[in-house]
C-alpha cells in the first residue's frame, strides 16, 4: 500500500535536515506502528506524506499503490486514499463542521467521478459515524475545533476519517490528550475500519494505544530514521524500559 | 441634476444658487436652501481634508461623472428575486411608475420625495435635511448638503404598525453617463418595525442620503447590495437618530465599484437603544478599479445603548479598502457598550487596506473596544482543507466566506441572508485565481 524509500527532508526555511533515510513499507490491509521519542521526526514524515509546505524533499520517493504521491498536491493525494489525522487539528473559526464534512465528502466523490451525496443522505450518514464515535449534534453544528476539547478533537479527526474511507490512514499522536473512555471510542472506530484494503499507520508516544488497535508491526524512529522495527513486542518494551536502551543499543543519539 | 459643481478647494460652491435648487413646496424650498448655505460654509471635501485622506473625493465632485457602463445582468436573477417586497424602481434616479408596485400598504405610507416636497405641509418636514444638519458635527459632510440641496428625488416612507412585506428600492443603471441625486426620509413610530431592502447601481454617479428617525421602541432593518456594476463612483449617507429601546441595524454588501464611500452616522438619544452597522466588501482589482470606503460614526447619549461597527473586506489585484470609524460616547452615556470590528483579508499582496479606529469617550463607566485587522488566508486551514480533499479554490472560498461570517450574521433575516451569502459566494467563484 504504502512504499516510503530512503527518505529525505530538509526545512525549506532553515537548512535543518530532519528525516535522513527513512525507509517503511506497509502492505494492504496492515496496521503499523510508528513510536519514538519527541522531535524524533514522526510528523514531519506525516506531514511529508500528506503534502504540507515548508519542506524540502532532497531523496527518496513515497508512493501510494505505486503512484508516487510526492508529486501530488494535497487533495490529489487525499483524493487517492491518503488521510493524516493530525497532531494538532487545526481550528476553522467560521466554518461549521457539518460544512467542513460535506465540502471533503462531496470533494472527494467529485475527484473519483462520483456524484455529489445528497443532503438527506449526506445527513444520514454523518449522523450515524458520529453516533460511535460519541459526537452530538452540537460539535456538527460548531465552527470546525473551535472550543473543542483535547479529546474532542481528535475524535473529529476519526469522524472525518471514518466518512472518508480512505485507503492509508495516518494517525499522528491520535491517542494524546484522550481519557480512558475517549481512548476506547476512537480504538473501536479505528478498529471498525479495519479491513484488507486499507492500511493504517499509527504514531504514538505510548503502548497504551496499542492495547487497543492492534499493530502488525511497530518501528523505532529516532534521529530522523527508523532505527528498530520488530512485532507488538517492540512496544511493550519501550512502555518497560523507554527508548534509552533501544536507542544505546543501536548507538543513535535522541 | 442639472448643476455642475466644480472641484474648487476650500470654494464655496457658487453653482448652487436658489434659482438652480430644485422646485418644491414651502417646506422644502427652505431645507434645500439651509443646506446650500451649509454648503458653501463647508466648501467641497479636498484631498487634503483629514477625513478623504484616503479617498479621493475627485470623481464624486467632478462636473460630470465618470461614465460608466451599464451592467448586463443577462439571464441572471437580481438579488432579493424571491422575497416578497413593495417594489419601488429607479432608473437612472428617475421613479419608474410602471416598473414599481403601489405605493401603499399595511401600517406604511410611502410617497416619492418630489410629492412630499411639492405640498405645503409634510411630515418629512422635521427629518429632511435636520438630521444631516445633525450630522455635521463634529465632522463635516459637504456631500451630504449638496445632496440635500439638490436631490431630485427618492421616497419618503412613515412606518406605523407591523409592516408584513420589506419595502425594496431597486436601482437601475442604464445610462452610461446618469448622475442621480436621491434622498430619503424614514419615520419608524413608536412600536412601529420596517425593514428596507435597497440593491442595484443607480447610475454612473450616484449621491444618496437616508435619514432614518426611530422612535420609541421602533425597529428598522435595512440590507443592501450594492453589485455588479464595476465602473459606477457611489457616497452614499445614512443618517439616523434612535429614541429609547429602539434597533437599529443595517448591513451592506459591496462588490465591484470603481469608487464607494459609504458613511453612516448613528445617534442614540433614548436609553436602551441598539444601534448595529455592518458591512461585507468584496474587491478584485485586476480588470477595473475598485475603491470601498467605510466611514462610520456613532454617538451614544444615553444609557446603557449598545452599538456595533462590523466591517469585512476582501480585497485583491490592487483592491483598495478603507475604514474610519469613531465611537463618541458622551458624558451622560453611562453603562454604553460600544464595539468596533473593522477587518480585511488580503488575498495577495497588492491589495491595501487603510483604517482609523477610533473611540472617544467622556463616560466612565462604559464598555467600547475596537480592533482593526488585516491578514492573508490562514495556511493552516487552508492546508487542512486540502489535506481533506478539497481544491484550493473551494478551500479559499470556504475561508473566505468564514470570514465573512459575522457580519453577516448581523442580518437578522435568514433567508435574506442565505440571499446575501449566495451573491457572495457568487462573486467569489467568479474572481477565482
Ligand atoms: N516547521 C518547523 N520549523 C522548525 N523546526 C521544525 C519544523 N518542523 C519540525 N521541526 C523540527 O524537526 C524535528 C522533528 O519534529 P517532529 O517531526 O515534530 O517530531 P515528532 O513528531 O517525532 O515529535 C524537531 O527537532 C522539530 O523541532
Ligand atoms: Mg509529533
Amino acid at each position: 500500500m504504502l512504499e516510503i524509500k530512503n527518505l529525505h527532508v530538509e526545512l525549506e526555511e532553515e537548512e535543518k535536515k530532519i528525516l535522513k533515510g527513512v525507509d517503511l513499507s506497509v502492505p494492504a490491509g496492515a496496521v503499523h506502528a510508528i513510536m519514538g521519542p519527541n522531535g524524533s521526526g514522526k510528523s514531519t514524515l506525516a506531514y511529508v506524506l500528506s503534502g504540507r509546505d515548508g519542506y524540502d524533499v532532497t531523496e527518496g520517493a513515497a508512493m501510494l499503490e505505486g503512484k508516487d504521491l510526492l508529486d501530488m498536491e494535497p487533495e490529489e493525494r487525499a483524493a487517492v486514499g491518503l488521510f493524516l489525522a493530525f497532531q494538532y487539528p487545526v481550528e476553522i473559526p467560521g466554518v461549521g463542521n457539518m460544512t467542513f464534512l460535506r465540502t471533503a465528502v462531496n470533494a472527494q466523490r467529485k475527484a473519483r467521478g462520483q456524484d455529489e451525496m445528497s443532503a438527506a443522505d449526506f445527513l444520514k450518514f454523518v449522523r450515524a459515524k458520529a453516533k460511535e464515535l460519541d459526537i452530538n449534534a452540537d460539535m456538527l453544528k460548531r465552527p470546525v475545533n473551535v472550543g473543542f476539547s483535547g479529546g474532542e478533537k481528535k475524535r473529529n479527526e476519526i469522524l472525518q476519517m471514518a466518512m472518508l474511507e480512505p485507503k492509508m490512514c495516518v494517525l499522528d499522536e491520535t491517542d494524546s490528550g484522550l481519557d480512558v473512555d475517549a481512548m476506547k471510542l476512537v480504538s473501536d472506530g479505528v478498529n471498525a475500519l479495519r479491513d484488507a484494503g486499507r492500511s493504517f499507520l499509527v504514531i504514538t508516544h505510548y503502548q497504551r494505544l496499542l492495547d487497543h488497535i492492534k499493530p502488525d508491526v511497530v518501528h523505532i524512529m529516532a534521529d530522523g530514521r527508523i532505527v528498530k522495527s520488530g512485532g507488538p513486542e517492540l512496544a511493550l518494551e519501550v512502555e518497560t524500559n523507554g527508548y534509552a536502551d533501544i536507542l544505546a543499543e543501536m548507538e543513535v543519539e535522541a | 441634476m442639472t448643476t455642475a459643481l466644480k472641484s474648487a478647494p476650500k470654494n464655496p460652491p457658487a453653482q448652487i444658487s436658489a434659482d438652480t435648487l430644485p422646485a418644491s413646496g414651502a417646506w422644502a424650498t427652505d431645507a434645500r436652501a439651509d443646506a446650500a448655505g451649509r454648503l458653501a460654509d463647508m466648501g467641497l471635501p479636498t484631498r487634503r481634508d483629514e477625513y478623504w485622506k484616503w479617498t479621493k473625493p475627485d470623481s464624486l465632485i467632478s462636473a460630470q461623472p465618470d461614465p460608466a457602463e451599464a451592467f448586463d445582468y443577462g439571464s441572471e436573477a437580481p438579488i432579493f428575486d424571491p422575497i416578497d417586497r413593495v417594489k419601488i424602481v429607479f432608473v437612472d434616479g428617475v421613479f419608474d411608475a410602471d416598473a414599481s408596485d403601489p405605493l401603499d400598504g399595511e401600517g406604511l405610507e410611502i410617497e416619492r420625495l418630489a410629492d412630499a416636497a411639492a405640498r405645503d405641509i409634510h411630515w418629512a418636514k422635521d427629518l429632511y435635511g435636520v438630521l444631516e444638519a445633525r450630522g455635521q458635527t463634529p465632522v463635516v459632510r459637504p456631500l451630504a448638503a449638496y445632496n440635500t440641496a439638490m436631490a431630485t428625488d427618492g421616497v419618503v416612507i412613515r412606518v406605523t404598525g407591523q409592516v408584513n412585506r420589506p419595502v425594496s428600492i431597486i436601482y437601475r443603471h442604464e445610462d452610461d453617463t446618469s448622475d442621480a441625486v436621491l434622498h430619503h426620509v424614514i419615520r419608524v413610530e413608536e412600536g412601529a418595525k420596517l425593514t428596507l431592502l435597497e440593491n442595484g447601481a443607480a447610475a454612473a454617479r450616484f449621491s444618496d442620503v437616508t435619514e432614518v428617525d426611530v422612535a420609541d421602541g421602533g425597529e428598522f432593518h435595512h440590507i443592501r447590495a450594492q453589485g455588479r456594476c464595476h465602473d459606477r463612483q457611489a457616497i452614499t449617507h445614512m443618517f439616523a437618530r434612535l429614541a429609547a429601546a429602539s434597533v437599529f441595524k443595517s448591513f451592506t454588501m459591496t462588490v465591484n465599484g470603481k469608487l464607494t464611500r459609504n458613511e453612516c452616522v448613528l445617534e442614540l438619544l433614548g436609553d436602551e437603544g441598539v444601534a448595529h452597522v455592518a458591512g461585507a466588501a468584496l474587491g478584485d482589482g485586476a480588470d477595473d478599479e475598485f475603491h470601498h470606503d467605510d466611514t462610520v460614526f456613532v454617538t451614544h447619549d444615553a444609557v446603557a445603548c449598545e452599538s456595533r461597527q462590523v466591517f469585512k473586506k476582501v480585497l485583491k489585484n490592487g483592491a483598495k479598502g478603507v475604514f474610519q470609524g469613531k465611537i463618541l460616547v458622551k458624558a451622560d452615556a453611562q453603562k454604553t457598550d460600544g464595539y468596533q470590528k473593522s477587518q480585511s483579508l488580503l488575498l495577495d499582496e497588492d491589495a491595501s487596506f487603510q483604517a482609523k479606529p477610533e473611540l472617544e469617550i467622556y463616560a466612565d463607566d462604559v464598555i467600547c473596544s475596537h480592533g482593526s485587522t488585516s491578514g492573508a488566508i490562514d495556511e493552516d486551514a487552508l492546508f487542512y482543507l486540502r489535506s481533506r480533499g478539497v481544491p484550493p479554490h473551494i478551500a479559499t472560498d470556504l475561508l473566505v466566506l468564514a470570514f465573512l461570517a459575522d457580519a453577516i450574521e448581523e442580518i437578522e433575516d435568514d433567508v435574506i441572508a442565505d440571499e446575501v451569502t449566495a451573491r457572495l459566494d457568487g462573486w467569489l467563484a467568479r474572481h477565482r485565481g
